[in-house]
């Protein structure tokens, strides 16, 4: 059976043009880009372009981008990296209970070292609350991390509100647009932003790049030391080849991002009609309005998850439950459970189904008559 | 008739060498086959560490050194509801619990035979070393051909219907050919140490694991004649026939723990291997279970195993009221402990068994044991 894949959220496979542009650097440019002669200089000038074009795609300037090794190192300097920059400032941190585990081990390891983490409620819409931002902030509140798009619900967040928000305190904005970017519009400037994190492999470019945008004058400590790349902020010789497929990908990103949101929009419908059409029962996790074009996720009553994804995978649907997995085993989802509580059924019956660039209309829907007949099969 | 691709075989697989060879001998025979990790119980400990994890990545490897696809599954629920309450509850009753039997018959052959099912199985084979065969339209269970690893004592439980769904590739090996089998493909897990001892209890020591679940009393140990002779731990430590851990001294022959006292709290001991307060000459025993009913006969002679790894016993069953069976041995057996399975056999075929309930002597229950 032709696997069909729906874990886009997950990762995606690259984009043709992407290798494309990868392949002549692999062949011909091996330079280090801080070195002082012709091959080095060639190294750099690729290097040079893609953070400009990673600059504009979020209306930054290009000093303000750090090129990282994807989106937990993105998440994980931003988050440390300005505690540790402004702990004489205070130290408490504002974050939520929904964010992917690069936040939130983060967050962990900073309360294991004196700081003071508050972690904000989510609700059943999958949305956090902006008043809740407003009341957890204190005087020596420093950071506030609250993600742009849900990993697992792809419930989008009051960004821009938040940023207003923080308009008139100390405090710095951290988001980690691993999931936003590339279908939603970002302009950090008008959003507040002061720190935000992306991820190549996600918008189908290579995987083990990514960057952190860091706003000019934020006091941002380095967490690895060495040499002078990305401004002593991210030592260590620049990985130009992937840097060139990530510049690509955002490129690709940005030229179709409407179309992409429209046709991803067409999927996740075709899909959920299908599902209705055979009569399945389920339920969209958060606030349908809210959420981001190419992912929902669905509970489906009676079922549960280790039974879905294992019979999807046999019949050829990769899709995913979006949540931890330890020995394997699926755990109950952080976010779902976030939003309604522990032992909520839905914490273990819920699948997310994200769509990418090579789904057509026809396999989304004959993914819908697997998933279909499955669910049949297991809930009768 | 369905050609070996189009039949689908989930392998339980543990991440020990058995399985890894179980699911290696049914990809060769060309099964349609799909490799599951159980994990029964989190034993996470302070530093995040998990032998669950280990194990799992080791089913992770040799899968993908067979290319077949694997997946995990979560009882932990079902094991502490069927297995592990099972297992305290018979611990407090002062008996010596099988949860490896409790664990084949409610969690391998039932949940997880069931959620093997539900992706399309026809079949869920293990690393067991048993063998299944069909018998003019029944199908019965025989012993491993490996007479120190045969595992049928394990799975004295199972009906002749989940029977009928179950496949034991390693049934007719050896278990150093097992081996040689692993290594000769280069399995990751064809060198990897045995399990021993209970599964979720593991390497730990037993008394610690037990205490911190139920709350020990400490007591008496007297001789029958009622003359103390130390002071016990708990009585839920110690098992009929066990030496070990009296801390008696004195002259004469060493101490054995013959029988509790659950109500006065006392641990009954008496000197000597051969002690004939060791020696019984039947039991009741109940949770009957034949695998092939109709075959048994309300009388009849056959072959017993009163614990794992023991020579069989010739015994006389005979079925009395209330569902129970009344066995008696043909020679007196030393060291019969309630709570532990008795199983039964007809030459290689498992006939079933049933749990041991009290021990007799003379027809008379033996009171001390407990």
């Amino acid at each position: 059976m032709e696997p069909i894949y729906l874990d886009h959220a997950a990762t995606t496979p690259m984009d043709k043009e992407v290798i494309d542009a990868m392949y002549p650097v692999y062949q011909h440019i091996f330079g280090n880009p801080s070195s002082v002669h012709s091959f080095g200089r060639k190294a750099r000038k690729y290097l040079d372009d893609a953070r400009r074009a990673m600059a504009t795609s979020i209306h930054a300037n290009e000093k303000e981008i750090i090129f990282t090794s994807g989106g937990t190192e993105a998440d994980n300097l931003a988050i440390i990296g300005t505690a540790l920059g402004n702990r004489d400032k205070g130290k408490h941190i504002i974050t939520t209970r929904q964010e992917h585990h690069a936040t939130l081990r983060a967050a962990e390891f900073l309360e294991k070292n004196g700081f003071d983490v508050t972690y904000l409620p989510v609700y059943e819409d999958g949305k956090i609350r902006v008043e809740d931002v407003k009341n957890a902030l204190k005087e020596e509140t420093i950071l506030v991390s609250i993600m742009f798009v849900n990993n697992e619900t792809g419930i989008i967040q009051p960004i821009k509100e938040i940023g207003e928000l923080l308009e008139d305190h100390l405090a710095y904005f951290h988001t980690d647009a691993v999931q936003a970017f590339g279908l939603l519009d970002i302009n950090v400037r008008e959003l507040g932003v002061n720190l935000l994190s992306v991820s190549s492999h996600k918008i189908n470019g290579p995987k083990g790049i990514g960057f952190l945008y860091v706003e000019e004058g934020i006091q941002l400590n380095a967490l690895q030391f060495g040499g002078e790349q990305e401004r002593k902020r991210r030592p260590g010789t620049e990985n130009v080849v992937s840097v060139v497929g990530f510049h690509k990908a955002v490129e690709l990103a940005m030229e179709n991002k409407e179309k992409r949101r429209e046709t991803y929009q067409t999927h996740k419908e075709l899909f959920l009609s299908g599902l209705k059409e055979n009569e399945i029962h389920f339920e969209i996790n958060g606030d349908y309005d809210s959420q981001i074009a190419s992912t929902v996720n669905l509970s489906f009553p009676g079922a549960n998850v280790e039974q879905l994804l294992t019979n999807f995978d046999l019949s050829g649907i990769a899709a995913s439950s979006g949540s931890a997995c330890t020995a394997g085993s699926v755990e109950p989802s952080h976010v779902l459970t976030a939003m309604f509580g522990n032992n909520n059924p839905c914490t273990t019956n819920s699948i997310r189904f994200s769509f990418g660039i090579y789904n057509t209309e026809e396999n989304v829907i004959e993914a819908a008559e697997r998933v279909a007949k499955i669910v049949k099969r297991l809930t009768k | 008739m369905k050609e070996n691709k189009d039949i689908r075989v989930v392998v339980g697989m543990s991440g020990g060498v058995d399985s890894s060879v179980a699911a290696l001998l049914l990809k060769e025979q060309g099964y349609d086959v799909v490799g599951i990790f159980m994990k029964n119980w989190d034993d996470t400990d302070e530093f995040g560490v998990c032998t669950a994890t280990e194990d799992f990545d080791d089913v992770v490897r040799v899968c993908n050194q067979l290319e077949i696809p694997y997946y995990s599954v979560n009882f932990e629920k079902e094991y502490w509801d069927k297995v592990f309450t099972y297992f305290l509850d018979e611990y407090k009753a002062g008996r010596t619990p099988n949860p490896d039997v409790m664990c084949n018959k409610e969690i391998k052959f039932k949940a997880f035979l069931d959620h093997a099912l539900s992706l399309g199985a026809d079949y869920l084979a293990t690393g067991h070393y048993a063998q299944v065969r069909e018998v003019d339209g029944h199908v019965q269970m025989l012993r491993g051909v490996d007479d120190n690893k045969d595992q049928t004592y394990f799975l004295n439980q199972l009906s002749e219907d989940v029977l009928s769904k179950v496949m034991f590739p390693l049934g007719h090996l050896p278990k150093a050919e097992v081996r040689n089998i692993a290594k000769e493909a280069g399995l990751v897990t064809a060198t990897k140490k045995d399990s021993t001892g209970i599964c979720f209890i593991g390497e730990r020591n037993f008394k610690t694991f037990l205490s911190e679940y139920l709350p020990a009393q400490p007591g008496e140990m007297q001789s029958l004649d009622g003359e103390v002779q130390g002071k016990h731990d708990g009585l839920m430590y110690y098992t009929i026939g066990q030496r070990q851990g009296l801390g008696i001294g004195g002259p004469g022959e060493p101490w054995f723990v013959i029988g509790k006292n659950l109500k006065e709290n006392v641990l009954y001991v008496e000197q000597g291997y051969s002690n004939d307060k060791l020696y019984s000459d039947g039991l009741i025993a109940t949770d009957i279970n034949w695998i092939n009913p109709e075959s048994v006969e309300d009388t009849f002679t056959c072959t017993a195993k009163f614990r794992y790894r023991q020579k069989d016993s010739a015994v006389t069953v005979t079925k009395i009221a209330d569902g129970k069976l009344k066995v008696d041995f043909a020679e007196p057996e030393r060291a019969v402990t309630p709570g532990q399975a008795v199983v039964f056999y007809d030459g290689e075929v498992c006939l079933g068994g049933a749990t041991i309930d009290e021990i007799l002597k003379d027809n008379k229950a033996l009171q001390y044991v407990g």
